[in-house]
């Protein structure tokens, strides 16, 4: 066990090293999100009610969007310079190399989220600062990044994986982005926590379930 | 002790046979030099042997345990070196080593990374990153990362490819001096002098099939030709 967790974090921290060495995933993520932000603002004029309801779902369309840009890239150095290769020849579990990853990304997200949400709470005039809204964020992104790790390794070995990914994530993501939409609509507009149990509990068993099949599967699609 | 065992091993990619009911054997403290013509094979037994890839049919073990239900006891003992050098580009040449020996979970990284950089003559760009290297640099750097947890068992596609005499006779020396202290050695090349000169076994592929094997100093060379000659003329 602790030499599975040696690898997780061995994965994680050089993934990090990684990015902070070239800044291509973050600075790309980075300037999508805020573009997509701006444009939907610009986009729907609307009053300030319409805006409050709306803008859960325009900010986790925009994490959706930009959050592929990282999974491409978090797969495709490893792939382009053979190091995937190097990952498999560790003597471990695989499934350490897709929590290592998934890990990354997930912070990779967190850090896209820390920089956007600010940005958002002046542009659409949300307060941010509430716990439950910061769990959701938490556990929605999770969710993503735990399907979409899994999906991005597999479309990686395709010759046109910048379309194959988001052709593969969207559709399996539908229940975890209505579920974090509607859960931060929650949260942000004070309504009822009857209503926000639901969504919770989908996105707690969606970042439960998604990672155990992942672990269970990843050995199959990383092989040759 | 066999340390690489073969057995009937077949491989297919599609429609393909890339390896066709090979068989080998390698002792313990032994160096095997695999020869063939491109496509022959060489690279999809090395790949199969390291766990990388899964055979079709047949079966092999190393160092005891069979492939690939005991994979991760094997890779504890496989030290693999790749067409290509399986290195980040964005890091430097400390940080790769650092990274895969944190996978092999080594107990003093440091003092190992320093021996094989001084090693390898890279001491000196321990700093700099993989991206700003030659090609023979990035190969010396991954031969470094290939015996850096003193592996048992070193599987070795072209090791000498890129690689300028002085560095080749390091690596020579130093696989003749594993190969002293037990480490078993199989390693593809084109080259029939280096083949001649390090290894004390020669097997020859083609079309997948193993075409020839020798224990005997005898002419590679000349092993090869017939070996080839004969399979042209089947």
């Amino acid at each position: 066990m602790i030499g599975y967790l040696t690898a997780v974090f061995a994965i994680l921290r050089k993934d990090l090293a990684v990015e902070w060495r070239s800044r291509q995933l973050l600075a790309g993520m980075l300037i999508f999100t805020l573009l997509v932000i701006l444009i939907f603002n610009f986009a729907l004029e609307l009053d300030a009610r319409v805006r409050s309801e709306v803008s859960a779902g325009v900010l986790w369309a925009t994490f959706a969007f930009a959050g592929t840009l990282g999974l491409n890239r978090s797969m495709a150095f490893e792939k382009d310079g053979h190091a995937l290769d190097g990952l498999l020849l560790a003597p471990v579990d695989r499934s350490a190399i897709y929590l290592g990853k998934a890990l990354a990304n997930l912070l990779f997200i967190l850090a896209v989220a820390l920089f956007i949400l600010p940005i958002y709470s002046i542009l659409y005039n949300v307060n941010l600062l509430n716990l439950g809204f910061l769990l959701v964020v938490l556990l929605g992104s999770w969710g993503y990044v735990s399907i979409g790790t899994l999906l991005a390794t597999m479309s990686v070995q395709a010759r046109s994986r910048e379309l194959l990914l988001p052709v593969l994530l969207f559709p399996v993501l539908i229940p975890v982005l209505i579920a974090a939409v509607r859960a931060s609509s929650f949260f942000l507009q004070g309504l009822d926590s009857s209503y926000i149990w639901p969504s919770l509990n989908l996105l707690i068993a969606y970042g439960i379930i998604m990672p155990t099949l992942a672990t269970l599967f990843f050995d199959y699609i990383v092989e040759e | 002790m066999n340390m690489i065992s073969v057995r009937g091993l077949s491989k297919r990619f599609g429609y393909r046979w890339a390896l066709k009911n090979v068989s080998l054997e390698v002792k313990r403290g032994e160096i095997v030099a695999l020869l063939g013509p491109n496509g022959a094979g060489k690279s999809t037994l090395l790949r199969i042997l390291a766990t990388l890839s899964k055979p079709t049919a047949g079966e092999c073990e190393i160092a005891g345990f069979s492939l690939p239900q005991h994979a991760i006891e094997a890779r504890v003992r496989i030290g693999f070196l790749a067409h290509q050098p399986l290195l980040y580009e964005d890091l430097n040449t400390e940080q790769n080593l650092a990274f895969y020996a944190r996978l092999y979970r080594l107990n003093r990284p440091a003092s190992r990374i320093d021996e094989l950089l001084e090693l390898f003559d890279l001491d000196s760009r321990r700093n700099e990153p993989v991206r700003t290297f030659s090609r023979g640099m990035q190969q010396r750097l991954a031969l470094a990362r290939v015996f850096l947890h003193k592996p048992r068992v070193l599987l070795l596609d072209e090791p000498h490819s890129g690689l300028d005499r002085a560095t080749a006779a390091i690596v020579d020396h130093e696989l003749k001096r594993l190969a002293k202290k037990g480490t078993t050695v199989l390693f593809a090349t084109h080259d029939h002098q280096r083949a001649q000169h390090l290894a004390r076994k020669v097997s020859v592929l083609s079309d997948g099939e193993l075409v020839a094997s020798t224990a005997h100093r005898a002419s590679v060379s000349g092993l090869y030709r017939r070996a080839l000659g004969a399979r042209a003329g089947d």
